[in-house]
């Protein structure tokens, strides 16, 4: 039997326009969607369950608005739905101070969580969980296969590694090869009934704080060619002008 | 004045050029950093001692730095360093590191910047849709982007000094499974030459593969490709939800760049784009477009290639 934790984030729906209001973004027109690396997190927390016996929760850390991704867990399949209550802009040292309160209290076996959130496209969250709770990480995993210990894969240099993680451990999980599953009706229904369990901890004061939102520089106009005869031309600005071969 | 520490990155058991990138995004923070150098064997860091712009070079010898291990390295790592702004790569690896490091240490992590001005730091947002400018109020760790700073001397000659160090190793690399090829994956190439749906099929592929052994360079993939066709695996994918790359030249043949390729390779260098259709919005992003099918074009470039680098 093993106590599940899967980390969920509420971001902007990848395909959105980002646009800026003064000095920050403003996401208010945004639709909002669970972080796509998180849907494998939540994936893998289910097999997990399947083959050991247990159950999953799923904790998100956010503003009430955020109780919509836990219900999205939810209607895939997760048991319990957390949500550690805050409103700010956290550093990773706050985010994961929460986080590892909340963590501890569950007295947890292992945290899944995504490799990197689609807004941040940090990473940090469950490495520096896992140092946090004196745990073990592995990152960026494509496989797990589950006992007493995890084995995952993992990219190395020159190609993947096997490695075998002890319980407790925090995994961040890339895509992979496996199929996430959908929510059925019955899933949803329950989902709609799913009572969230909101938390409040302290929060440390951030170190971090933002000065300004920007759009990324604009690129000035390439070259342009018509014809495949061009590519000889480009291969040579390629070592003459840009320098890069 | 702001003490920083850079931590050396180590690919395949030498001190990586990108390094010499991280001295100087520390000197942009104002200081001369110490370079530590994660190593199992101190002539390791031998490869550090040249770089200027540096206090001194610090080799942190141990076991530990043999296999990749977060917790063990994050440990070793603390033990030595010295207290200051810590900046490590925004390769994969390091910023695992990173977010170890800062939370042993109880601080913050700002990763992949890609600019420092006045003491700010820059990184994209929003898979590069945006930018976020953050100041720092005390020590933090800091992961900087490959081929973005430029490289510091390597005319010098630093101090290199020993120290023992370790930290418990909290698992275990059971084997290694190399890759059937030994070109590179993209996340460590510093040329990827990538293809899109557009390519017709996976045999269509060996092209791209010819022009990546001719240039060194690793072969990548567009999410279209990766689902259409089982022979290309998600490993070769670049995107969202796929790798991000920062290569000085990424090549996209037949990928039409869609808002989620764009998100993983628009910050390289210098981009070429191949693509039969002229509106296809990855020509915005290119610095050289060839508007042209991959048929006609892709021949023309290798045999061109081909000579160049003879
Ligand atoms: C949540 C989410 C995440 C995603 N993540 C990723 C990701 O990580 N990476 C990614 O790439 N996509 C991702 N996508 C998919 C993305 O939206 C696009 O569908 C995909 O990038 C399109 O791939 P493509 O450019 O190869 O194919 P297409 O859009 O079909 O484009 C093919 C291009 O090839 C050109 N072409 C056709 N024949 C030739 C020829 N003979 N010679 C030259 N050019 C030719 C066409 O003009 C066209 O521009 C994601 C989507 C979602 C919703
Ligand atoms: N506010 C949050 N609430 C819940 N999970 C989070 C939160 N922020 C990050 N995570 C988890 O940590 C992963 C990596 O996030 P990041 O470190 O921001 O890239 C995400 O994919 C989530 O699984």
């Amino acid at each position: 039997m093993a106590n599940i934790i899967v980390l969920v984030k509420q971001v902007p729906d990848t395909n959105a326009r980002i646009v800026l209001s003064g000095e920050r973004v403003d996401l208010s027109a945004v639709k909002k969607v669970m972080s796509p690396y998180d849907e494998f997190a939540v994936e893998t927390a289910l097999q997990h369950r399947e083959a050991s016996g247990g159950e999953v929760t799923a904790i998100t850390v956010g503003a009430a608005g955020a109780d919509k991704v836990l219900k999205d867990a939810k209607a895939i399949g997760v048991d319990h739905i957390v949500r550690i209550d805050c409103d700010d802009n956290l550093d990773s040292n706050a985010l994961q101070s929460m986080l590892a309160s909340v963590v501890s209290s569950l007295e947890a076996d292992v945290v899944y969580c995504g490799k990197s959130a689609a807004d941040t496209g940090a990473g940090s969250t469950g490495p520096g969980l896992a140092e946090r709770l004196g745990w073990a990480s592995v990152s960026n995993t494509i496989s797990v296969a589950f006992g007493d210990q995890l084995s995952v894969i993992t990219p190395s240099s020159g190609g993947n590694a096997r490695v075998n993680v002890p319980l407790p451990a925090v995994i961040s999980c890339d895509k992979g090869d496996i199929k996430v599953r959908k929510p059925n009706v019955k899933g949803i229904m329950q989902a709609k009934r799913a009572q969230v369990d909101v938390q409040s901890v302290e929060v440390p004061a951030s170190t971090i704080s933002i000065v300004t939102h920007s759009m990324p520089p604009a690129k000035p106009a390439g070259k342009s060619y018509e014809g495949g005869a061009a590519a000889a031309e480009v291969a040579q600005l390629l070592r003459d002008e840009a320098n890069v071969i | 004045m702001t003490e920083t520490v850079v931590i050396a990155e180590i690919v395949k058991g030498a001190v990586h050029p990108t390094t010499a990138e991280l001295i100087t995004a520390a000197n942009a923070l104002g200081s001369q950093p110490v370079v530590v150098v994660p190593c199992a064997d101190a002539s390791l860091a031998d490869g550090a001692a040249k770089f200027t712009g540096v206090a001194g070079i610090l080799a942190a010898k141990s076991d530990v730095f043999s296999d990749y291990d977060a917790a063990g390295w994050a440990a070793a790592l603390d033990a030595v360093t010295p207290a200051g702004i810590i900046i490590t790569s925004a390769s994969p690896q390091s910023k695992d590191l990173a977010a170890r490091l800062a939370a042993r240490r109880g601080i913050s992590v700002v990763q992949d910047v890609v600019k420092i001005e006045s003491g700010n730091l820059t990184s994209p947002i929003y898979s590069g849709k945006a930018m976020q400018t953050v100041s720092l109020s005390g020590n933090a760790v800091v992961s900087v982007r490959p081929n973005v700073f430029d490289a510091s001397g390597n005319d010098g000659s630093a101090n290199v000094s020993v120290v023992d160090t370790s930290g418990d190793v909290a698992t275990a690399v059971q084997e290694f499974m190399a890759r059937a090829s030994n070109r590179l994956d993209v996340a460590e190439a510093n040329i990827i030459i990538s293809g899109g749906r557009g390519m017709g099929n996976p045999e269509n592929f060996s092209h791209l593969e010819a022009i990546a052994d001719t240039l060194g360079a690793a072969v990548g993939a567009s999410r279209a490709a990766v689902d259409t066709w089982d022979e290309i695996p998600h490993s070769m994918q670049v995107g969202q939800t796929g790798k991000t790359v920062n290569p000085n030249l990424y090549i996209a043949v037949g990928i039409s760049g869609a808002i989620q390729h764009l998100a993983g390779m628009r910050s390289s260098k210098y981009i070429v784009a191949i693509n039969k259709d002229a509106d296809a919005p990855i020509f915005q992003h290119a610095d050289y477009g060839i508007v042209a099918t991959w048929e006609e074009a892709l021949p023309i470039l290798q045999s061109t290639l081909s000579a160049m680098m003879a």
